[in-house]
């Protein structure tokens, strides 16, 4: 049996509407950047495993514009939400993506926003809460067509 | 810089006072990081939004931030519901946009 390109693509394309699996950060061989630009953000904290959930597709076909929802288990009340949710990738020429700073005027920690993939690879999510804790959460998306980080 | 291009933002024209209401934005931007091309780097830095003077939802954008960047994310509607979001350009240049929604 042959595949066209073209029916391979659209096969991929519908894949990619799963949840894909997260995968633990500890699993993770992270280069000495991506290391110390983590290290940066924790600044000595322990983060926990969880608590983070990643929807973006296990395969993109353009990794200039992958979509991703991140959502943080939070009441989001004065006294318990999240302050800052942090995107790292692990095999971009720089490993920062960006930043989220949240407030208890947003109803959930849920955000969207789409991100730049230079090549098949795990990027993590690193959440801040304004009780001083961190969480963390890896995800891996191939990438039909690298996103040319310009 | 490039030309900061007219924002797109979508949201609800009426609420109650404190319903949730989802709010999107897009923003036309090459975002060129100057790593990989000859181009000269063109990068957004920040985008606030603020609802009635008060920063509620911020992001610091780095190389790995898309293109043309969009967001979605949850307020809780408040009165008098004044909102106005602001790209700005690592040179300091912004732009903004303002938006009412009705509240009830």
């Amino acid at each position: 049996m042959r595949f066209s390109r073209r029916s391979f693509v659209s096969g991929t394309a519908a894949s990619a509407a799963l949840v894909i699996l997260p995968i633990p950060v500890a699993a993770l061989d992270l280069s000495d950047d991506v290391a110390v630009h983590i290290d940066d953000i924790l600044d000595g904290r322990d983060p926990r495993e969880g608590g983070i959930e990643l929807d973006a597709p296990a395969v993109a076909e353009n990794g200039a514009q992958v979509p991703l929802t991140i959502r943080v288990d939070s009441p989001m009340s004065e006294d318990d939400h999240v302050t800052a949710i942090h995107i790292i990738a692990t095999a971009n020429p720089a490993p920062g993506i960006g930043s989220f700073h949240l407030t208890p005027h947003l109803t959930r920690a849920e955000v969207f926003t789409r991100i730049r993939l230079a090549e098949e690879q795990e990027y993590l999510v690193i959440a801040e809460l304004s009780d001083g804790s961190v969480l963390q959460a890896a995800a891996r998306t191939a990438v039909t067509q690298g996103g040319c980080v310009t | 810089m490039s030309t900061m291009s007219t924002p797109r933002i979508r949201l609800p024209g009426s609420a109650s006072e404190g319903e949730e209401i989802e709010i999107r934005t897009l923003l036309t931007h090459p975002m060129i990081t100057g790593v990989s091309s000859d181009d000269p780097r063109d990068m957004l830095t920040r985008f606030e939004a603020r609802m009635n003077g008060e920063t509620v939802f911020a992001y610091d954008f780095e190389n790995g931030s898309a293109a043309n960047p969009t967001f979605t994310f949850f307020i809780r509607a408040a009165a008098p519901g004044e909102f106005t979001f602001t790209w700005t350009h690592e040179d300091g240049q912004s732009v903004s946009a303002e938006e009412s929604v009705s509240i009830s």
